[in-house]
Formats: structure tokens, sequence, C-alpha cells
């Protein structure tokens, strides 16, 4: 593939060894930016490098709102961490159960899974639960209203978890489910399938939206700024859905970008502007304008795939990691 | 970029038999051994028997289709999720042993390292190890589809608590077990107890080893494919099928599964692969869900190389495995175990893809 002439910032890298354990997670509390390793700990990184362990094994799952990381472990705990001296934690399985799936509401609730149960802890504290057919193989809020989409096995369901007794709202379609999505306007669900494809949709009316043409299952989804496209891993290139109307991407193309020969396994949206990160498998970062698919390097590419990308909130510094364990924090 | 090679891949054995046959024995037996390799182990009845074990994870057995319209495309959706949990971990452990519930069909188990690329490209299937109760298999082979399955899916079928039966009833199981799959290799156990090495790193999966299912094809002709022969010689360990031993009229006894059987052909013409590929997919689509397994080594017309591939139902995964030796008879022989096979029809089929 080309970068010529493409710029190169991998000299503007600070580069931060995460040790063996591969990063499953970046995020950004303030200018601090947190690596999630595979394994125990939180790593991090400003003017220092802190390891701070939180979990007793295997971190699973990791979301953030910009002022708190939530992790969920193989130790059946749900850990909040504010800052490298405080974290708590949130729950705990009675089973000791796998944590699969966090996330985080607008309001400051949480959501977490285990198994077929999702629960929630409203701001309140409150603790509700929620048993799926199968097994919830993704959790995230809503943008608008308390409502928790479930991905599972044939379908999603909308939950509302502050409705006692309100019938929980199920969206069918056949095969199994793994992440879930929802448009920043809260207009659209997307699911993740085991095939290689996206399921979506629009919420109004149910209506069904396909989106195939992957050569991998799709493991990584990152909305755009406007929440104009979903960019999207899976394939040699990068792949931006429209969402800018009201139909969505019902009879449209997506857009390609950043073709390469290795495959893209993680995206990551700039926050601000219409400005892709995007992880190959062959270990190169880059980031592509949308507008002309012009691309700068950030990473070069050295056989370990990508696992991990995250912006701070002003999309001035990028931070990403790999499965083995490599990490680095980009200033712009 | 770098694929990870075939021997940076962690290991899978999968553990199958039918209720009570022994593999909860088996596993603990695996772990207890003083071999100093870590497992992690993925169990369905968790805690009804305790496994002493650092790593456990309890598995809830979903198996999901595939949404491509074919019924016998499953996976283990709670495989796919697991293994994708426990790379977070890897370096704690040196393989992963999984456990299936006695019910289980192993199709989707296996289905899963094939069908899942994540799962594909982190771990490899070793081996499919079954566990037979010598006392009650015979009757469970009547009844009860699962077990039949069981046996007819195994690599490495261990029968076990032979203290029970007779020699007679024995040899009688054996060569029913042997007509439902003469491929496997066969161990007689009791209370599970075996040699870890005959269970564990088999690589019976592995393409690049599929060498090891030949002396089996060695003694498959084009007349006596699907019988196996009750004459006891039934001495143990790595002989599983072999010495020759078909001739007809000799007196003896054939065990033929009336509905499930095996169907090996070879052939000594060098295949056209413009006539193979598209023959041995068609076959699959259409009579996929009634065959369980198939493997085979092929020769292809002006090729170097050995080509090797198996399938699980309608998947197929197959490579170039390496050059043929100067010494070596370029026979192609592949071999099917299903129900209900169409077996003239497979024959027929594979003797039009000659070049």
């Amino acid at each position: 593939m080309s970068d010529t002439p493409a710029h190169s910032l991998a000299d503007r890298t600070r580069l931060v060894t995460a040790g063996a354990k591969p990063v499953v997670g970046v995020h950004f509390l303030g200018s601090t930016a947190v690596f999630v390793l595979g394994e125990e700990e939180l790593l991090f990184v400003d003017e220092a490098e802190r390891r701070v362990p939180v979990h007793g094994g295997g971190i699973l799952a990791s979301t953030c709102d910009g002022g708190r990381i939530i992790t969920g472990g193989d130790d059946g705990r749900v850990v909040e961490s504010v800052s490298d001296g405080e974290h708590r934690v949130l729950a705990t399985d009675e089973k000791k159960r796998w944590i699969d799936n966090v996330a985080i509401g607008t309001d400051g609730a949480i959501a977490w899974s285990s198994g077929k149960t999702a629960y929630v802890r409203t701001k309140k504290g409150e603790l509700r639960k929620f048993e799926a057919a199968s097994t919830v193989a993704g959790l995230c809020f809503l943008p608008k209203g308390f409502r928790l989409a479930i991905a599972h096995y044939n379908g999603a369901t909308l939950w509302f978890p502050n409705a006692a007794g309100a019938q929980p709202e199920r969206l069918e379609w056949k095969g199994s489910h793994l992440g879930v999505t929802v448009s920043p306007d809260g207009k659209f669900l997307v699911t993740t399938m085991q095939e290689p494809t996206l399921h979506g949709w629009r919420l109004v009316d149910a209506k069904h939206m396909r989106m195939s043409g992957y050569s991998a299952r799709v493991r990584s989804l990152s909305w755009s700024a406007e929440g104009e496209f979903l960019a999207t891993s899976g394939s040699e290139q990068l792949i931006l859905w429209p969402f800018d109307g009201k139909d969505g991407p019902m009879g449209r193309q997506p857009t390609i970008l950043a073709r390469a020969e290795s495959r893209v396994v993680v995206v990551a949206c700039h926050p601000r502007q219409p400005v892709v990160a995007v992880g190959y498998a062959d270990g190169a970062v880059r980031l592509v304008r949308v507008e002309d698919d012009a691309l700068i390097l950030a990473r070069e590419a050295d056989g370990q795939p990508v696992s991990a990308l995250g912006w701070n909130e002003t999309g001035q510094a990028l931070a990403f990691g790999t499965e083995s364990g490599d990490a680095g924090l980009l200033a712009l | 970029m770098p694929a990870p090679d075939s021997a940076s891949k962690i290991p899978v054995t999968v553990l199958t038999g039918y209720l009570g046959a022994g593999k909860t024995t088996l596993l603990n037996r695996i772990l207890s051994e003083p071999h100093g390799k870590k497992f992690a182990v993925i169990v369905n009845e968790f805690g009804e028997i305790g496994i002493d074990n650092d790593l456990v994870v309890n598995a809830d057995e979903e198996v999901f289709e595939m949404n491509n319209g074919c019924i016998c495309c499953t996976v283990r959706g709670d495989l796919v999720r697991i293994i994708d949990g426990l790379m977070r971990r890897k370096g704690k452990f040196d393989a992963i042993i999984v456990e299936t519930t006695g019910l289980a069909d192993p199709a989707p188990v296996a289905q899963t390292f094939f069908m899942d690329e994540a799962v594909g490209a982190k771990t490899k299937l070793d081996a499919v190890v079954t566990v037979a109760d010598a006392k009650w298999l015979a009757d469970r082979l009547k009844d009860a589809p699962e077990a039949k399955n069981q046996i007819a899916f195994a690599d490495v079928i261990l029968v076990n608590k032979t203290d029970l039966v007779t020699p007679e009833e024995l040899g009688e199981l054996e060569a029913r077990i042997r007509g439902l799959n003469p491929y496997a290799r066969l161990h007689r156990t009791q209370r599970a107890r075996i040699d870890i090495n005959e269970v564990l790193g088999r690589n019976a999966f592995d393409l690049d080893r599929i060498l090891d299912i030949e002396p089996s094809f060695l003694d498959s002709d084009e007349h006596h494919h699907d019988h196996d022969h009750d004459h006891d010689h039934h001495h143990g360990h790595n002989h599983d099928h072999g010495h020759g031993h078909h001739h007809h009229g000799d007196g003896l006894k054939h065990y033929h599964d009336e509905e499930m059987q095996s169907v090996s052909i070879k052939t000594d013409k060098p295949l056209s692969p413009d006539k193979f590929f598209p023959w041995i997919q068609d076959l699959v689509a259409k009579d996929g869900p009634n065959i369980l397994r198939c493997k085979g080594i092929l020769s292809f017309k002006d090729d170097a190389e050995r080509f090797v591939f198996q399938g699980v139902h309608m998947v197929l995964d197959g490579d170039h495995q390496r050059p043929w030796r100067a010494d070596e008879k370029r026979d192609s022989r592949i071999v099917f175990i299903g129900r209900n096979l169409p077996e003239d029809k497979i024959r027929q089929g594979f003797e039009s893809c000659v070049a």
C-alpha cells in the first residue's frame, strides 16, 4: 500500500510499554491517557506512568465517559476508576461469573452483563435486572431516555430499566448479534453479527438495514462527531456508512477509504473533525481525512495487530495499543 | 503481514461422551498428572464434580445458527466469547480443554474453530476425544443419536470401564464403534486411566499432520470401505484398524450401521482442481447436513504439492501441505463419515474429478 507522499507522525509518538499484556482498551481521563490491559491493570500515562491493579484477573470490557472508567473482569467485578489513586468496586457477581460487557448512560447510570443477565445501576444507586433469552453479547444506552439496548441471539432488546412492568421492545433478526451501538441522534440501532455483516434497525418503524461486504467479523464501530457516518472495521479498507438522512444507509453505498493490504481492526473517529484513526492487523495506524482520503501514518506496521485506539476529548491526542502490549501516545 | 503460524496457536481438546461415561474422570486425570502444563478448562456441568484447576470457565453451551440459511452451519456462541476473553490471559495457560455435556453434538464445537476467524486465528482444534462407557454404549447407540454422533466424530475414543464387561462384549462393542468410525484411535481404559499423550497434542485436526490418518487410509480399498470386521485383533494402542484384514467370506462378523457409515475412496489418477472443488462444494452444499466429517489427501495434476483438506458438515478447510516426495505414491484419498451417505453418487462424483 502507499503511504507516500503521505506524512508520518510516527516520530512524534511517545512510546509506552504495557508489558507483555495486550492492550484491550484506551481512554482519556482529562489529559491522562489510560490503557486498559488484558490482565488486572490500568496504565495511567501523562508526565509519568503508573500501573494500578483494579481486577484480580482478565479485564473483559471497558468504557469511559470522560470522568471515569468502568471495567468488567473475569473476577466477577465491575470497577469504577476516576484517577490513578481512586477506584472502587461497584458490583461483584455472587457466583464470580465473568462481567462480559459494560456501558455508561448519559445521566450517569451504569450497565453491565454477565451471562444472560443485564444489570443497571441507576444514578441513585438502585439496581435493576433483566434476563435475556440468551447470553447478552453487547450493551449500550440510548442517548435519550433511560433505555438500554441489549444485543443477543436473534436480535436486540430495548429495555426500560425504570419502567417496571413495561414490556421490553424486541427487534428481531435471525442470527447471533454480538455488538450494539445507537446513532447519536437515537434514530438507528446497529448490531455487529457473528457473520461478517452489520444489521440495523430504524427505531421509529423497526425497518431493517443490512450492511454487508466485509471480509471478517466487524469488531470495532465508531460514530463520527456529528453522527453523519458510522466507521467500521472488518475489511481491507475503512468502511463509512452514511447516517445523515432519515433513511440512514438504506439504499446507499458506503464510503470506502484507506485501502490497504492489511485488514482494518480498530477504528476511532476524531471527536470534532471528519478524521478517522484506523488501526490495522499489521500494526499500522493511519489518520484518514474523510473529505479526500488523505492519509497520515501514526504508527508503522510491525506485524503486531492494533487492539485499541482512543482520542482525548479535544482530539489533540491519540492513544493506541497493540495485542502484544506496545502502546503509544501521539500529540497532534 | 505474518499470520500466526500453527505452532503458536493454543491447542484445544474437546472431550465428549455420553452421560456417565467418564469425561470428568478423564479431565481430572489430565489435570492432576505431573506434566507441568497449565490448562484453561471450559466446563458445562459446573460444580457437579469438582474440577481441580486454576482457570475453570463455566460455559452455557449455546449453539447458534449462522444467518446464512444453512441449518448445519452452527457455532458455539459461548466459545466465541470465552476464547476471546481467555486470550487476555494468554501466557497463563498452554492449552484449552472443552468438556461438553453428555448430550452435546460435537459439530458446533468443531465448526466454531473453522467458522469464527478470531477464534481460528488464536487457537486450533487439536482433537475430539470421546469417552465411551463399555457397558452401556451399545444401548446408547440404539436409542441416543447424540452418542452415535460423538463416536462418529471422534479422533480418539476411550472405551472406558472395560472392567465391567467380558472380553467378548468388549470385542463386540469395539467392532460396533469401528462400524461407525474406522478412523479414530481406540483405547481401552478403566477409570479413564491413560497416558495423557494419547489424548492431548494429537494434532488430529491439523492439516500439517493429517498424515496421521494414513494408516487407516491404507487399509481402505475400493470394496470394503464401510464395514469393520470382528476378528480378534484388538490389541490395544495405536493399532486401530490395521493389518489389511479386508477379507470377505472369512466367516467373521461384519458390523454395518444402518444409518451411519463411512465411505472411503482412493484413486491413483491425478485429479483436476477445476473439477474437484466445484464437486466437493456442491456435495457438501447438498449433503452437508448428513456428512459429519470428511478428510482427504489429494494429488492434483501438474501440482508438485499434496493438498490436504477436511470438513465438518458444510464447512471445508484445506491447503497445500508439502511437496510430494519422490518415493511417494501420488494417490488421492478421501473419506466421509455420515448418515445415509449417497455412496454411489459420492463415488461417481469423485471419479469424475480425474483430470
